[in-house]
């Protein structure tokens, strides 16, 4: 099941820049929610927090708060721990290109040191069918390549991949952008289905899509947190200025 | 910055107020032709429903395009939902200029008599309430959007006196009965545009605060 995050006086910085300025918010378990804003304003640098992955940028370093349920991500977890229970998705799915699609799923579980056959098996059938790719790739599991699919398809294998830890909470930065309307609506169909099992938190630049999977939306500016609420009154009524002038098209 | 989207919105208001002007111009003409029986004024109002009617449409096929086109967020999805309904209002206080319009033409057939009921002051204070709501939507002020659905009941308690007035009459006169009636269905005519006026400001309050303020509810 998912976990909700709280986040406390999160600050980051890249060397002296500094990204992102006191971000407070509430992520709800099972549920989705979605960050929006204009390119550089933090939002990929708050996910990047969230698993502990901006750490791994020597110039980078964050201070504050992030609890999941009661685990403080920061003090009381290996970043490797972290991010095994926070799995992500990127914007151009990024396949093993050698491996097989079996392998492609199973590397987590194999890289955790899972090497009973029969649990991989049935992990990474379970995980092709959460991610919606396993009837068509069932026949070929070990035969292709998983660079070999659609980018649709490699995308949804990247789910898979990232389900088959069993983490919690599924980060997707941008997990859409770079595919067709039809690999975009099953990844959209995907992210509803998964919001029951997983936490999820996505940053879109397609407000229509953050509109349509998330029921939470925050907006992000200059590195500041500027509304967090409902994606319903993000979208029809926002209370900030700076929020309405975005999502119509007024800046940027 | 989407500039042709913006400047799409400026044309869209623009073409809305152009049927506004026709729809007032309308109930104008229609109340003229009862204060002076003159049956050439009720040939214009009829003769400015399709023109009205057209442009019904030309708005709506606007307004759906833009949401299809350019999927609108917040103020400005609010603002099209705003132009489509106050698009339906206008066409139908129109309606209600011709309905006058053909109840006119017919009480020509009877004798001009006085009766006891004063439409010209019913006609100017439903068509204030139009005014002052196409007002409201050009200023987007939603603070004189608010002041229309107050003048709401003052046009129910007049009309609710003429009918009180004209039935008595009927009763007292059943030779006035055709006068009284084609009087009482223009006070209900006009009493309609009042309604219609309401919805629009109704309209203007959703658009400017995204508060439903219809059938009383309280602003969100």
């Amino acid at each position: 099941m998912g976990v909700g995050i709280q986040v406390e006086n999160l600050n980051a910085w890249y060397g002296s820049t500094h990204t992102l300025h006191d971000i407070n918010l509430h992520i709800p378990a099972n549920h989705a929610t979605a960050l929006i804003g204009p390119s550089g304003c933090g939002k990929s640098t708050f996910v990047r927090c969230l698993n502990r992955m901006h750490e791994t940028n020597p110039i980078a370093r964050a201070t504050g708060v992030i609890k999941m349920g009661d685990l403080d991500i920061y003090k009381d977890a290996s970043p490797v721990e972290i991010r095994r229970r926070v799995g992500m998705v990127f914007q151009r799915p990024n396949p093993f290109p050698t491996m097989s699609i079996y392998d492609n799923v199973a590397s987590g579980l194999k890289l955790n040191g899972f090497r009973n056959r029969r649990i991989l098996d049935e992990t990474v059938e379970r995980s092709l069918k959460q991610a919606a790719l396993w009837e068509e790739v069932k026949d070929d599991l070990k035969k292709k390549s998983g660079a070999s699919l659609s980018g649709g398809q490699q995308q949804r294998m990247c789910i898979a991949r990232a389900l088959a830890v069993d983490p919690e909470v599924l980060l997707m930065d941008e997990p859409a952008s770079a595919l067709d309307p039809v690999s975009t609506s099953k990844i959209e169909d995907l992210i509803f289905q998964l919001k029951s099992q997983y936490t999820i938190v996505i940053v879109t630049h397609n407000m229509q899509q953050a509109a349509r999977v998330a029921e939470n939306t925050g907006f992000f500016l200059n590195g500041k947190m500027v509304e967090f609420d409902s994606t319903h009154k993000i979208f029809t009524n926002p209370s900030d200025k700076r929020t309405e002038d975005y999502i119509t098209g007024r800046f940027g | 910055m989407r500039v042709k989207f913006h400047q799409s919105l400026d044309d869209l208001k623009e073409k809305l107020l152009v049927m506004a002007g026709m729809v007032e111009q309308a109930i104008q003409r229609s109340i003229e032709a009862y204060r002076t029986r003159d049956l050439s004024i009720c040939e214009l109002v009829l003769r400015s429903e399709p023109s009205i009617n057209r442009l019904e449409r030309e708005i709506d096929q606007m307004a759906l395009d833009l949401l299809a086109m350019e999927q609108p967020m917040a103020i400005d999805l609010r603002f099209i939902l705003s132009v489509i309904r106050i698009n339906a209002d206008l066409e139908r206080v129109g309606d209600q200029a011709v309905n006058i319009a053909v109840r006119v033409r017919e009480m020509g057939a009877f004798a001009n008599i006085d009766l006891p009921v004063d439409i010209p002051k019913l006609a100017s204070l439903s068509s204030a309430m139009v005014r002052k709501a196409l007002q409201a939507f050009i200023e987007a002020d939603a603070d004189l959007a608010s002041s229309v659905l107050k003048m709401d009941d003052q046009v129910d308690e007049m009309n609710d006196a003429a009918f009180y007035a004209l039935s008595s009459l009927i009763k007292e006169r059943p030779e006035l009965t055709p006068q009284s009636l084609n009087a009482l269905i223009i006070a209900r005519n006009l009493e309609r545009v009042g309604d219609h006026a309401t919805n629009i400001a109704e309209d203007v309050i959703f658009w400017v605060r995204g508060a439903d303020v219809r059938h009383h509810t309280t602003p969100a």
